[in-house]
């Protein structure tokens, strides 16, 4: 009998304010501990919070990004316990009524499109953090906290149980991370936990009710998600064919074990007792204050997808593109420096783009900001394989001798070509001297490509190519080559 | 020590510095230390160092009403740099490194802070005796309670150790000790004074207020205290106002000609000591000489307002104390075995029985199952309360009665029955609930020679009416002029 996956996730996205969600401290990550926790942040007796309309903002912006109806009153609610990183001993959230309801989000898998719907989206703050270790030896046997990161604003987006697979949950989590990015409202860091997701996973045979779940927490990177489910539902699998029950938990995923144990089960589970703040009015974001948040959209990475593909890319070089904010961004501001932006050149730019210098990133492993190649800078090397005084194999040495910085300025592709004599040669004499040169010197190939051995003659074109140090237009050459030996 | 107007114009005058002033209110509050225990900390330095400069402006011409005028703050109120317990051994030793905001706004109109007084745990009581530093007592009768929780405020301005003090109400805290006391006390309109630097115990109730000897000192107090704070999200914004406006209006014959008053079939009859609701009455008829007209009014719901409050204010309070962890200030257990005990012990040693109690019930009131039928309960009733307050006073300006069902008791007399004591604040309350402005004033004295307080009531914002009000009937009256034997000037 088949079983079915079925997934739903949690995803707590830190927005990307300067400062905190109630009080003025800065959010800026790496800060040595306690240094950015303000009176409001400790919870020393006697402050109070006030919003963040910056906050307010993003959760908007989420919200009309996907769809989803922004409630014109939200409430906030205090979560009571007991932890050392929480200082107020309760973490304020929106329970009963979230800035957001609804909405959906879709994208690709290499079989077809996937429409997942949410449930909502809420605004909260974050904990801070506890230390086991590092500390000072002095100190002796003792845990610290850093309260650096206490109120950080978190939007929390939930997922309905729509996701039938690993693959399709971690799908899901790349485009919401690339949604969020996108639109500003996270960075999505990964590795300094600014895109933490949470996987509700449960098995059932098909067409049966949902079976009961298990909350897999704090996976903070997209193979752990996928791991984590994969290792979860085998669990469960094997539970229920044994003749188990699943019991209903919260568990904690091992990486280095590849594997998810029991943090508590439903029975302990901790009651919150929720209730509204009272420090905190109602949130009432009114019609103005969602029409200036619309007005100040991005498009969003679908439309743009459709408008690249119109412009004449492949549909699949579009979604690559789209994939990321800044890699679109570098792409546009690459056609935008090239002379001509017909179809033919956009193609080239995007084979650039996506190939050469998204290689050369992922192999120094650089951020597109701190690119050494900047827009203008591989136009202009572009210009050169258009114009062909670069063969595309000439064009790639160009290209690495720009990421090495061996040239700067919107020129630089062309001081290096100067300085390297690499001027592709296209004068047909001067190939024509060199073709008759090697059919003269090798007197067997040319027999050989006479009997019929077509190999022989890649062999010539490599002769000639070599004689020119390289520079020998190729096209020409195959052309002249064939020619001069056709006579 | 005389009233905050007349040392005020004293002042000005130059008739007397604040250097002087603030030796005399020194010397009284250590000399009374002894028999009220109104005080928990003392700050003789930065009260002469604050004098010394309200002379200085004062000599320059920039004093203001309030410069140079000796108070205190209840201990609940974050003073920088001098330690605020809330009463509690959970902050025996904490210094705020902040003010609150009304203990700025005071510090910049010049007055001179003597030190913090006692009160009840956390705020949590009526009788001052839930106090970790012990009960204040009752200048009229030390062997009684002062009230509370602001205990210690209300028996300061009573014995003339001060001419004035801050309080705050979150059912009748400033209210019941101010008529325990015989003192003026007033509660403003919620939002009116910012909350930021009080030590939350119910914070959609807690108010804070002021205590005067007459209602020009509490006008005074209050013009400097209120005002928009952007650190606390409930503070409104609002027109500055002058509270003391009306006061300054000539003397009439009839100066309340035209008002109003309402009298809640509800707060007469059983509960209310015979006493009281002879002095009520008296009160009442001196009202009408003054030119106002009584009707009655309807409160029909307002009879729930105790078990309202005791379901909203011990929620809040419960959520409110959680940050007494010991894990960033105040007391941590000296011995423990994880980090469960920590907290276990830590707060079984830094809360008192009262404060315990009622984290226990607002704990219960909001657990899963629960908060339906308590705490959204209790919410909807309010409304209902505020519903009656909303439609009584559309038939008039002000509703007045008793602010207690009886004077002051003896210390220990309530000790076993929180119950009892709890519906001590049965008249008080509902101006919490509803966010009005209420004030007490002293309005007779019981044949034990225990003052009875009158509660005035009025709709948002009617504040300066209601001073007005008090104000016209103190100057036909000198039931708050009168000084507790022993404290005479």
């Amino acid at each position: 009998m088949t079983w079915e996956i079925v997934i739903g996730i949690e995803t707590h996205t830190q927005l990307s304010t300067a400062s905190k969600i109630f009080s003025g401290a800065s959010t800026a990550f790496g800060s040595a501990p306690n240094t950015q926790a303000s009176a409001v942040d400790i919870a020393l007796p006697g402050v109070l919070p006030v919003l963040n309309r910056a906050a307010v903002d993003r959760a908007i912006r989420f919200g009309l990004a996907v769809g989803g109806t922004i409630n014109r009153r939200s409430v906030f609610a205090r979560k009571n316990y007991f932890y050392p990183d929480l200082p107020k001993g309760y973490q304020v959230s929106q329970y009963e009524r979230p800035i957001v309801r609804g909405g959906t989000l879709t994208f690709a898998m290499d079989d077809g499109e996937r429409t997942v719907r949410l449930t909502r989206a809420h605004l909260e703050e974050d904990a801070g953090k506890s230390l086991h270790e590092g500390l000072p030896p002095a100190l002796g046997d003792v845990s610290g906290i850093d309260l650096n990161r206490a109120g950080t604003p978190l939007l929390e987006i939930v997922s309905e149980p729509d996701l039938r697979s690993a693959a399709e949950a971690v799908a899901y989590a790349k485009s919401l991370h690339a949604l969020v990015t996108w639109i500003g409202v996270c960075d999505g860091n990964l590795q300094q936990g600014n895109f933490r997701c949470d996987a509700n996973v449960s098995v059932r045979h098909p067409g049966e009710p949902l079976g009961t779940r298990c909350e897999i927490k704090n996976l903070n990177s997209f193979r752990f998600l996928a791991q984590a489910i994969e290792f979860e539902a085998r669990r469960q699998i094997d539970v229920v064919e044994d003749g188990g029950t699943v019991v209903q938990q919260t568990r904690l995923f091992d990486a280095d074990r590849n594997e998810t144990r029991p943090m508590r089960s439903k029975e302990d589970a901790q009651d919150y007792r929720y209730f509204p703040d009272p420090d905190l009015p109602p949130l009432d974001v009114d019609d103005a204050w969602i029409e200036r948040v619309r007005a100040a959209m991005p498009e969003l990475p679908a439309a743009m997808r459709t408008r690249l593909a119109a412009d004449g890319i492949s549909v699949y070089d579009a979604a690559q593109l789209t994939m990321s904010r800044a890699l679109v961004d570098y792409y546009e501001a690459v056609c935008k420096a090239l002379p001509a932006t017909d179809s033919t050149a956009r193609k080239l730019a995007a084979n650039w783009v996506l190939g050469e210098f998204s290689a050369a990133r992922n192999r120094d492993d650089i951020e597109i900001a701190s690119s050494p190649v900047a827009p203008a800078q591989l136009a202009a090397l572009l210009r050169r394989i258009a114009d062909r005084t670069l063969s595309g194999k000439m064009a790639k040495d160009v290209f690495d001798a720009l990421w090495r910085g061996e040239a700067t300025g919107d020129a630089a592709a062309d001081a290096i070509i100067e300085r390297r004599g690499l001027r592709q040669i296209s004068d047909t004499a001067a190939i024509e001297a060199l073709v008759r040169q090697v059919i003269a010197g090798n007197p067997t190939i040319v027999a050989e490509f006479r009997a019929g051995r077509e190999k022989a003659f890649n062999s010539l074109v490599g002769q000639v190519m070599k004689a020119s140090k390289g520079k020998a237009n190729p096209a020409q050459v195959n052309a002249l080559l064939r020619r001069e030996l056709g006579r | 020590m005389t009233t905050i107007g007349a040392l005020s114009a004293a002042l000005r005058a130059r008739k007397v510095s604040s250097v002087e002033l603030t030796r005399e209110a020194l010397s009284r509050v250590k000399s009374a230390q002894r028999t009220l225990n109104a005080f928990i900390t003392i700050d003789e330095q930065g009260a002469l160092d604050a004098a010394r400069a309200a002379d200085a402006a004062l000599a320059r011409g920039d004093g203001g009403a309030l410069t140079g005028i000796p108070i205190a703050h209840k201990d609940v109120l974050m003073t920088a740099g001098l330690r605020t317990t809330c009463a509690s051994r959970m902050l025996e030793r904490f210094v705020a490194p902040y003010d609150a905001h009304v203990v700025a706004r005071l510090r910049e109109a010049g007055t001179v802070l003597v030190g913090k007084t006692n009160m009840d745990e956390f705020a949590m009581g009526s009788s001052n005796e839930n106090s970790f530093f012990g009960p204040a007592c009752n200048p009229w009768n030390p062997a009684c309670v002062p009230g509370g929780s602001s205990g210690g405020s209300a028996a300061a301005v009573a014995a003339r150790l001060l001419p004035g003090s801050t309080g705050t109400d979150t059912g009748g805290s400033i209210r019941q000790p101010a008529a325990l006391s015989g003192v003026s006390g007033l509660k403003p309109t919620y939002g009116v004074c910012s909350r930021y630097g009080l030590v939350a115990f119910a914070s959609s109730l807690d108010t804070p207020g002021a205590f005067a000897q007459d209602a020009e000192g509490c006008a005074l107090l209050l013009d400097a205290m209120a005002g928009h704070d952007d650190r606390d999200s409930t503070s409104l914004d609002r027109p500055r106002e002058d509270y003391a406006r009306e006061l300054r209006a000539p003397s009439r014959a009839k100066p309340l000609a035209g008002l109003r008053v309402g009298l809640p079939r509800e707060y007469s009859g059983e509960g209310v000591a015979a006493e009281v609701a002879a002095a009520v009455d008296a009160a009442l008829t001196q009202l009408r000489a003054l030119g106002a007209t009584t009707v009655a009014v309807d409160l029909p719901r307002v009879k729930h307002s105790v078990p309202v409050y005791y379901v909203i204010a011990p929620a809040e309070a419960s959520s409110n104390l959680s940050r007494f962890d010991g894990v960033r200030y105040g007391h941590r257990a000296e011995r423990y075995a994880d980090l469960a005990d920590m907290y276990c012990r830590t707060r079984a040693e830094g809360f008192g029985a009262e404060v315990k109690r009622r984290i226990l019930v607002g704990t219960y009131v909001l657990s899963h199952g629960y908060y339906d039928a308590y705490y959204l309960k209790a919410q909807q009733v309010r409304r209902l309360i505020a519903q009656d307050f909303a439609r009584a006073l559309a038939q008039c300006d002000v509703i007045v009665g008793p602010t207690t069902p009886t004077a002051a008791f003896a210390i220990g007399a309530n000790a076993d029955d929180p119950v009892q004591m709890y519906l001590n604040d049965i008249f008080t309350i509902a101006a919490n609930l509803t966010g009005m402005p209420a004030m007490s004033i002293p309005c007779g004295f019981t044949s034990d020679a225990l003052p009875i307080g009158l509660q005035i009531q009025g709709n948002y914002f009617d504040e300066a009416r209601l001073l007005n009000v008090a104000h016209r009937y103190q100057q036909a009256t000198d039931w708050h002029l009168r000084v507790p034997p022993g404290f005479e000037a």
